[in-house]
């Protein structure tokens, strides 16, 4: 910025004549993310007022209610129009209305949902001195091994904190697929993101692990931060604004007038590349696409198994929604520049993830690989360009959160003396001890695997077709090999349940309360019914799927 | 109404998911809930049945479309219903018997510990096989015709500790494959050369001969081979005589009654395609005829009465088919016979159970006799069923097979004279096969014998729960031919669907009565003189070549295993030869290098934060220079 045009903001701001407008703001339209929101600070405030013997029923009743009343608000916007007829731009310009958003936001308040009913799951582990403990750690703050744990293990403690930051950490990924500037996307990036890397750190069990998970989660997360900032800066320098249909309207040429302050940068299209690509680096690493993945596996091992299930689901609904939006209404002008790069993303992700996952040994670290290559195949719906490549996308969405949230919730059931046992070799044989435990697993691995009949064969066929359709067919063979290339790891763990000899030390499945049995029937009710009748969930997502600009 | 269709299949679909997946604490009231369910489809099956009476004959199809299973362009797999005549006859008989032998099981199955299981299984059933006639198109047919295998799979197997039921359940199963094989290649014909699946469109094609001669008579050929596994035709009839391992109310429902059927539904409900291919008919009515005599000398020469009713089932559906196969001159006449033996053979079973479960289990016939006295009801029921079935005049058989008869001799030609006299031959050897039954079962003197354990059998009367179905079903075997018959009802009530026409009788239908009597008369006669004039022996004697080669089902099972088990192997080692060779080299080939790459990338992710900066950088990097680079291209 030139000195002239510094000096312009200080005259303009200092002119009386110039009234700053209130902002009009609406609040009904907002109100999931609000009612999320301010239950979290809520839920500060219980922290800090309730008596300690009390706080984990107020703040687990308090984490259900507001995201079941979000999520009602979420119904009663889309059956007020709000996602097709009277789809439009709130805030001030910040928040989209809008089918996506809309959709996207139901998405990640039932996965929040029924994720929250696993953090508050209080039967796994045996009693800790009389009180019963959850997977998150007595007292974050002692050292792993250190009188101070003890001392607080012994008087009870329980991290309560883990439901509000759960909350902030849903509110900024409601505001992420719906943000319409890139400021509000920074923003909500961070919001959703540091209470992600506080919860990853909070294992009950294995706390030097999930410490350093966190700092790894968070280190890369800031270095991926800092390239979107600086993308957002760049985009800022080319367009002359951060609103997403402003940045679209100079990409398409339709704006020609140049502002004085911007006159060297604005209309440089290497700033747009450039600026492009950083943005979308911070996106790509939020889902996990290869080559931004390498943290995914060790925070998904490292995270307590309830936070990892929530991260894996709510966040790539989150990060994709908010990928569709920015290549789908900022950059539709520039898809031939865009189109080639995510091509090969997508190629690496799904191969990527799919062939280092066979050489896994760890239950939790094979689904980490799984969800890399899952990620390449939602991207291979969002390179259709097509209204059918959007609703694809958001379909499969749908479907892969709710298998997430519940295999991971299977895993917490498999025990043994330190906790849960996530190694393979523990899992050989766990179809004889425990056919029902082993038969729901399997049932989300063959959806995982994208076998007829779960909701994955649903979801991947619809988003192979919006490729194939949108011109993409190498992309499809390629999804298809990766595919085949995962079935076998996917089989693999189901031999391994039903056809391998029990070993004699295996682990037990602990018998979890209704919370943890909520949510894996609702994950199993969703991937079969997705899978046996997914047309009318389709249709949803076909009518979901124009994005407001 | 129309709305109710789906219901008729939810109420036994829900039994049977609540009862397979309740636990033990539905053992006290599995059973009662299983019969609810089953009478629950029947009451709407009779709701429905009165409304459609209400209506026009012309607007008789009910039709409920569910929902689409993903449609992709072209390609519409639905799963919508269609009830119209053909179907609610099924209905009713499926329900209806379906119900009676749920109530009889009841008492039958009261000391066996897996009852709710078993009953999980029959409403599994019902809802599979209602799937089977309600469903508006082939793809949806298909899901019912593989249920209600799996069904009698599960079913036959159910006392799976014996040895020979869990291999009875693995051959139907295996032999079904065929046939299930022929429907699926037939429903992929189907789409490849109409572009559908539903009745409608792809009968309508047929009819205008659409797609030429030579694939409709491939497709309705792939369709007979399916009706073949399923109804224990020739050649795939070898399962259903060890089917009879099953208890015995499975063995009246399900391979008596309705899913032995469900090929003769699928003949007449294709009825335009084989119509359209007047060599495929040929070859529906040389499987029907051979059927119907093989089927029936089998039944000649077996002592266990299971085995025996077997063969007679084998044989009856045998008529059907034919019948079927004479095109619009057969089709009526093979549904409505296929209502009587529903009743009748049914009835025939139940009581068989009845006799079983007075004497111990035992099922040789040789060991029975004289029990008249000590199972009245069970004796006239049976002794109705079996006036029904040999085809007493006034009798339901002999309405329903009279008209077979004439409509084979109807068929003209001498293809019409020879068809004709088989079914005549047939009704002989049906008349002296179920004489012989009847007399070694309940006539003659006693020839119980103590089991190896020392129990002498104490043959007594059922309970009520298992003589009432039998009583409901006896009076079926005795009127519905009549009410069927008289005044043309049935005729009236299915042309609509399967249309109708008479033929050229060479001889009036009189003659043909009359020489029905007449075959009646010899063959009963025939057997009352073997069995009735003198003592049965306990030990089977020696008998002719062919009775020995009739006890071994006519040498079915050596010719499958010299032909097709052996021919099989050689095949199996061959192409085993070949997998390990050459496919297994290239598929290990390609998972060991595949193996290998992981191995060598998984130690790109070395735990270190600071290599993976680099990959993200190095990545960001890349993303950048290609974006330029795409701009610059």
């Amino acid at each position: 910025m030139s000195a002239a045009a510094v000096h312009s903001l200080w005259t303009t701001a200092a002119d009386p004549m110039l009234k700053i407008p209130a902002p009009k703001i609406e609040y009904g339209q907002l109100s999931p993310t609000l009612i999320v929101i301010g239950a979290a600070v809520v839920g500060v405030l219980v922290e800090a007022f309730v008596p300690r013997r009390s706080r984990y029923y107020v703040q687990a009743f308090l984490a259900v209610v507001a995201l079941a009343a979000a999520f009602a608000a979420v119904v009663g916007l889309a059956a007020g129009g709000y996602g097709t007829t009277k789809a439009h731009i709130a805030a001030m310009g910040a928040i989209s209305v809008d089918g996506p958003a809309l959709f996207l936001q139901g998405v990640i308040l039932l996965t929040g949902l029924v994720a929250i009913f696993t953090f508050a799951e209080r039967r796994l582990d045996p009693e800790a001195h009389g009180n019963r403990v959850d997977s998150f750690a007595a007292q974050a703050a002692s050292v792993p091994g250190s009188d101070s744990e003890k001392a607080a293990v012994k008087a009870g403690f329980t991290t309560t904190e883990v439901f509000p930051l759960a909350l902030f950490a849903i509110g900024g990924m409601l505001v992420f697929p719906s943000a319409n500037d890139l400021l509000t996307l920074f923003i909500a990036l961070e919001v959703f993101s540091l209470p992600l890397y506080l919860l990853c750190a909070l294992a009950r069990r294995k706390r030097l692990m999930s410490q350093e998970a966190a700092v790894k989660y968070f280190l890369l997360g800031a270095f991926a931060s800092a390239f979107t900032l600086f993308g957002i800066a760049l985009l800022y320098g080319y367009a002359g604004s951060v609103s997403y249909g402003k940045i679209a309207d100079v990409v398409d040429g339709s704006v020609q007038n140049i502002d004085p302050a911007l006159a060297d940068t604005m209309g440089n299209d290497a700033l747009l590349l450039i600026g492009v690509a950083m943005v979308a680096m911070g996106l790509l690493f939020k889902v996990g696409a290869v080559p931004f993945h390498m943290w995914t596996p060790d925070v998904y091992q490292g995270a307590p198994t309830p936070v990892t299930g929530f991260m894996a689901a709510a966040t790539k609904v989150a990060a994709f929604g908010a990928l569709l939006r920015l290549l789908y209404v900022v950059l539709p002008g520039m898809r031939w520049d865009w189109r080639p790069v995510m091509w090969g993303i997508a190629i690496i992700t799904m191969l990527g993830g799919a062939i280092v996952a066979i050489t896994q040994t760890d239950i939790k670290r094979l689904l980490a690989y799984s969800s890399i290559a899952h990620a390449g195949f939602i991207l291979a719906g969002v390179i259709a360009t097509t209204p059918d490549g959007i609703s694809s996308v958001l379909f499969y969405l749908g479907a892969y959160s709710f298998v997430t949230v519940g295999a991971f919730a299977v895993v917490t059931l498999v025990r043994d003396a330190g906790g849960e046992a996530t190694h393979l070799s523990k899992w050989a044989g766990l179809g004889r001890r425990s056919p029902l435990v082993a038969a729901v697993f399997a049932v989300f691995l063959l959806a995982f695997a994208g076998i007829p009949l779960t909701s994955g064969f649903a979801g991947k066929f619809a988003v192979f077709k919006a490729a194939a359709e949108g011109g993409a067919g190498a992309l499809v063979v390629i999804g298809v090999i990766s595919s085949a290339i995962a079935a076998f790891f996917y089989i693999r763990v189901i031999v391994l349940m039903f056809f391998s000899e029990p070993k004699a030390d295996g682990p037990t499945v602990a018998v979890p309360s209704p919370l943890t049995m909520t949510t894996i029937g609702v994950g199993v009710a969703v991937t079969v019914v997705l899978g046996l009748a997914p047309q009318y969930f389709l249709d949803l997502a076909n009518q979901a799927s124009v994005f407001v600009r | 109404m129309e709305n109710l269709i789906a219901l008729l299949v939810a109420a036994p679909l829900l039994g049977a998911a609540v009862l397979l997946c309740g636990g033990r604490r539905l053992d006290r009231v599995g059973h009662l809930l299983g019969t609810l369910l089953a009478a629950a489809s029947f009451v709407i099956g009779v709701v429905l049945f009165a409304d459609m009476l209400g209506k026009n004959a012309d607007d008789r199809t009910f039709t409920q479309h569910l929902f689409s299973w993903i449609p992709v362009e072209g390609f519409q797999a639905d799963v919508s219903f269609q009830l119209d005549q053909l179907s609610m006859t099924f209905v009713l008989l499926i329900t209806g018997v379906g119900s009676l032998i749920h109530i009889y099981s009841i008492g039958y199955m009261e000391h066996d510990e897996r009852r709710r299981r078993f009953f999980g299984y029959l409403n599994l059933f019902l809802a599979a096989m209602l799937l089977l006639v309600l469903a508006d198109n082939y793809l949806l047919l298909y899901v019912g015709w593989e249920g209600v295998g799996l069904a009698s799979y599960l079913l036959i197997g159910f006392w799976q500790h014996k040895p020979s039921a869990a291999t009875a359940a693995k051959k139907a199963f295996l032999v079904n494959r065929v046939g299930d094989m022929g429907l699926s290649i037939a429903v992929m014909l189907m789409f490849t050369t109409f572009g559908t699946f539903a009745f409608g469109p792809v009968l309508k094609s047929a009819e205008e001969h659409l797609g030429g001669g030579a694939t409709l008579t491939g497709i309705a050929l792939m369709l007979l081979l399916a009706a073949c596994g399923k109804s224990a035709q020739v050649p795939l009839q070898s399962w259903l005589g060890d089917a009879m391992e099953g208890p015995t109310p499975v063995s009246a429902l399900i391979h008596a009654a309705t899913m032995v059927t469900a090929g003769v539904y699928l003949i007449v409900r294709s009825g335009a395609v084989f119509n359209a291919s007047p060599d495929a008919q040929l070859v529906v009515v040389v499987v029907g005829a051979v059927t119907l005599l093989f089927g029936a000398i089998v039944g000649c020469a077996k002592d266990d009465i299971k085995k025996a009713l077997a063969g007679s089932t084998m044989s009856q559906i045998g008529y059907m088919v034919l019948a079927a196969g004479l095109g619009p001159i057969g089709y009526v006449f093979a549904i409505m016979h296929l209502v009587t033996h529903g009743f009748f053979k049914a009835g025939l079973f139940l009581g068989a159970g009845s006799v079983m479960h007075g004497m111990n289990d035992e099922v040789d016939m040789r060991k029975y006799g004289a029990l008249r006295k000590y199972m009245p009801v069970t004796f006239v029921t049976f002794g109705l069923g079996y006036l029904a079935i040999i085809g007493f005049p006034g009798l339901s058989g002999f309405f329903s097979k009279d008209k077979i008869i004439e409509a084979a001799f109807a068929k003209g030609g001498t293809e019409g004279w020879i068809l004709g006299s088989v079914a005549l031959l047939g009704a002989a050897i049906t008349a002296y096969y179920m004489t012989r039954v009847m007399i070694m079962t309940f006539f003659g003197e006693k020839r119980w014998q103590p089991d190896g354990e020392g129990h002498e059998p104490h043959p007594h009367e059922s309970p009520k729960s298992m003589t009432i179905p039998m009583i409901v079903l006896a009076v079926g075997s005795v009127f519905a031919g009549g009410f069927f018959s008289i005044g043309d009802r049935f005729l009236h009530w299915l042309e609509p669907v399967t249309e109708h026409s008479h033929g050229n009788a060479p001889i009036s239908a009189t003659t043909v009565t009359a020489a029905t009597m007449v075959v009646l008369v010899v063959g009963a006669g025939l057997a009352y003189l073997q069995y009735g004039r003198r003592p049965v022996p306990v030990v089977a004697p020696r008998g002719s070549l062919l009775t020995r080669a009739a006890r071994r089902d006519l040498l079915q099972d050596d010719f499958n295993h010299v032909v097709l088990v052996r021919g099989g192997e050689h095949l199996t080692r061959s192409l085993v030869y070949v997998d390990h060779t050459l496919v297994d080299g290239v598929v290990n080939g390609t998972a060991a290098s595949v193996g290998g790459l992981s191995g060598r990338l998984r130690k790109l992710q070395n735990g270190y934060a600071r290599s993976y900066a680099v990959s993200m950088f190095g990545g960001a990097a890349l993303i950048v220079a290609a974006t330029l680079l795409m701009r610059a291209v």
